[in-house]
């Protein structure tokens, strides 16, 4: 293997860590407040209401259905408004933070499903507003859990990213698909795919680890 | 007389689910005042936690009203309820404790919600900590406390408030019986302390009989009988109550015992605590002649107050039996027929 796939390969996870971190970023401070609206309207819930559930719903589902390859796609005029451009590292994070929302929105509300309904009612027994609950009540104790789904979806995000490279993108993806598929380095897609997994398993574990940490149930 | 904290005028509550309808509570009408101990007391299902939710309206009334002080509950628009719900506090059966934060913040928390400035919450926390015996456990989380200490976490949480009553709704059930009775012991502190009302849903006579000024029975979504506890255990007039003061099934409290002859009478005579330290059946035969044979004789601790209660077997000629319930109504003691 030549110093030039090396110094790829570096690159490549360099391109792939920005990717995955950017997107998880942006993806959270859009999808934390997805999740949370879609929990709390709800039926049954805080602040019930069925039209907002109903076409809040709606819309992640249907992202959420969309294949990602199809989104990276169809993402393309947006991103080239949003960047300026539709290749490269930052131009993938538009498409992948996209394709993330409605995933993170997803776990988090079912990370705030879990809190058992006798913290709430304690809430509301207290004279606190709706507002407050979710606020000091419901989210806090769902930390362990939002970090658990946290980790899932950084997981989730970094095999999108690798998605990324088939158009144009960068990061460890475009390396296996250049080197590894059209010309036929097994050694360098192996390689890749190792990083890959190497990655994941990080993430996951740091994950598991954070929850475990911070859980004092 | 104390004042009213609560009236309740003939609420009715109905779930509705799919077409069907449940109604759980019916028509119940009950005042509570000022400073007492008041039990709701009933069997599962029988609609005491429906109730004890509508007292801060946890639960929505479909008919009647619930004054508070007063003030009709059910015209308060939310915010005035929040408002209105600082000084109502409600304990669980399940603690409901913040378990990711401590048993310090897991108290400053209505604090918070009441606006109390910050530098105060801190020391009342602690106070209320103090009060419930709890205060080296300040920096502790919830999951490393037992039922016991957890329980005593949300009594500090609940009076942390400054609230005029507290709701407890199945508060020892999770509890052992020595548990039990420390957190009714630390209930009747408070009580006599504060001056602060209390009101216990259970379904466990004991609690009832242990701390209750006053009890309600509920049963089958209906008040079955409310009235001071020593009365009711004396003389329970409903079903539902002597189903619960005779936890023994309904059939053996109308007729338990056979009786020995067609002509022969059961009675059961209730003693209080005065007439429990006097030998009466001794007496009876020593002053006049009858006697009587013992089915069945227990005693009780109600209040702090020894209860006895006795079922006899009259003897069989009309004239003798007339002697011997004279006696004892004579005596004071109050006596029902059971065979009847």
């Amino acid at each position: 293997m030549g110093d030039y796939l090396k110094d790829a390969i570096i690159l490549g996870i360099g391109e792939t860590l920005q990717m995955t971190f950017f997107s998880s970023v942006f993806a959270y401070i859009l999808g934390l407040p997805v999740g949370i609206i879609l929990y709390a309207t709800a039926s049954g819930h805080l602040l019930e209401n069925k039209t907002v559930n109903l076409i809040m719903g709606t819309i992640v589902n249907i992202l959420r259905s969309l294949p990602f390859l199809i989104l990276l796609v169809l993402m393309i005029p947006v991103t080239r408004l949003i960047v300026g451009s539709s290749i490269g590292t930052t131009a993938s994070i538009v498409p992948l933070t996209v394709g993330a929302i409605p995933i993170v929105a997803r776990m988090v509300e079912s990370s705030l499903n879990e809190v058992p309904s006798g913290i709430i009612e304690a809430g509301n027994s207290m004279g606190a507003s709706p507002l407050f609950i979710i606020l000091h009540f419901i989210i806090p104790e769902a930390v362990p859990s939002l970090l658990l789904g946290g980790a899932i979806n950084v997981a989730t995000i970094l095999g999108y990213s690798a998605m990324a490279g088939v158009i144009g993108g960068g990061g460890l993806g475009a390396i296996a698909l250049q080197y590894g598929y059209y010309r036929y380095e097994k050694t360098v897609l192996w390689i890749t795919v190792a990083m890959l997994v190497i990655m994941v398993m990080l993430i996951q574990e740091s994950g598991g680890f954070l929850a475990k940490k911070v859980r004092k149930s | 007389m104390s004042q009213k904290i609560y009236e309740l005028k003939n609420i009715t509550k109905i779930y509705r689910n799919e077409g069907k309808e449940f109604t759980a509570l019916k028509n119940v009408s009950l005042d509570i005042n000022e400073g007492e101990i008041f039990g709701i007391i009933g069997m599962s299902g029988a609609g005491k936690s429906t109730l004890v939710r509508t007292l801060n309206r946890l639960e929505e009334i479909d008919e009647g009203e619930i004054l508070y002080y007063g003030e009709n509950l059910g015209s308060l628009r939310s915010k005035e309820l929040r408002k209105k719900r600082h000084s109502i506090s409600m304990i669980f059966q399940s603690f409901n404790l913040l378990t990711q934060k401590s048993v310090l913040e897991n108290v400053m928390i209505p604090l918070k919600i009441a606006k109390v400035p910050r530098n105060e919450r801190k020391k009342t926390a602690l106070e209320m900590l103090k009060i419930v015996g709890l205060e080296d456990k300040q920096a502790v989380f919830p999951s490393q406390l037992s039922g016991g200490q957890r329980q005593r976490v949300a009594i500090a949480r609940a009076l942390a408030a400054n609230p005029k009553v507290l709701l407890c709704d199945e508060a020892t059930s999770a509890l052992d019986p020595k548990i039990t009775e420390e957190i009714l012991d630390l209930l009747q502190k408070i009580n006599r302390e504060r001056k602060l009302t209390i009101i216990i849903i259970t379904h466990e006579m004991a609690v009832v009989e242990k701390i209750c000024d006053r009890v309600a029975i509920i049963d089958n979504g209906q008040l079955a009988e409310v009235g001071e506890v020593k009365e009711i255990f004396a003389a329970p007039k409903s079903e539902a109550a002597k189903h619960l003061v005779f936890p023994n099934s309904a059939k053996d409290i109308i007729n338990p015992y056979d009786a020995s002859h067609p002509d022969s009478r059961i009675v059961r005579i209730a003693f209080d605590g005065l007439s429990a330290n006097e030998p009466f059946i001794s007496n009876l035969v020593e002053d006049t002649g009858r006697k009587v044979n013992i089915l069945s004789a227990n005693t009780r601790s109600v209040g702090g107050i020894g209860f006895g209660q006795m079922v006899v077997e009259l003897p069989n000629e009309k004239e003798d039996q007339q002697i011997v319930l004279d006696y004892f109504r004579g005596k004071g003691l109050s006596v029902v027929e059971v065979n009847e």
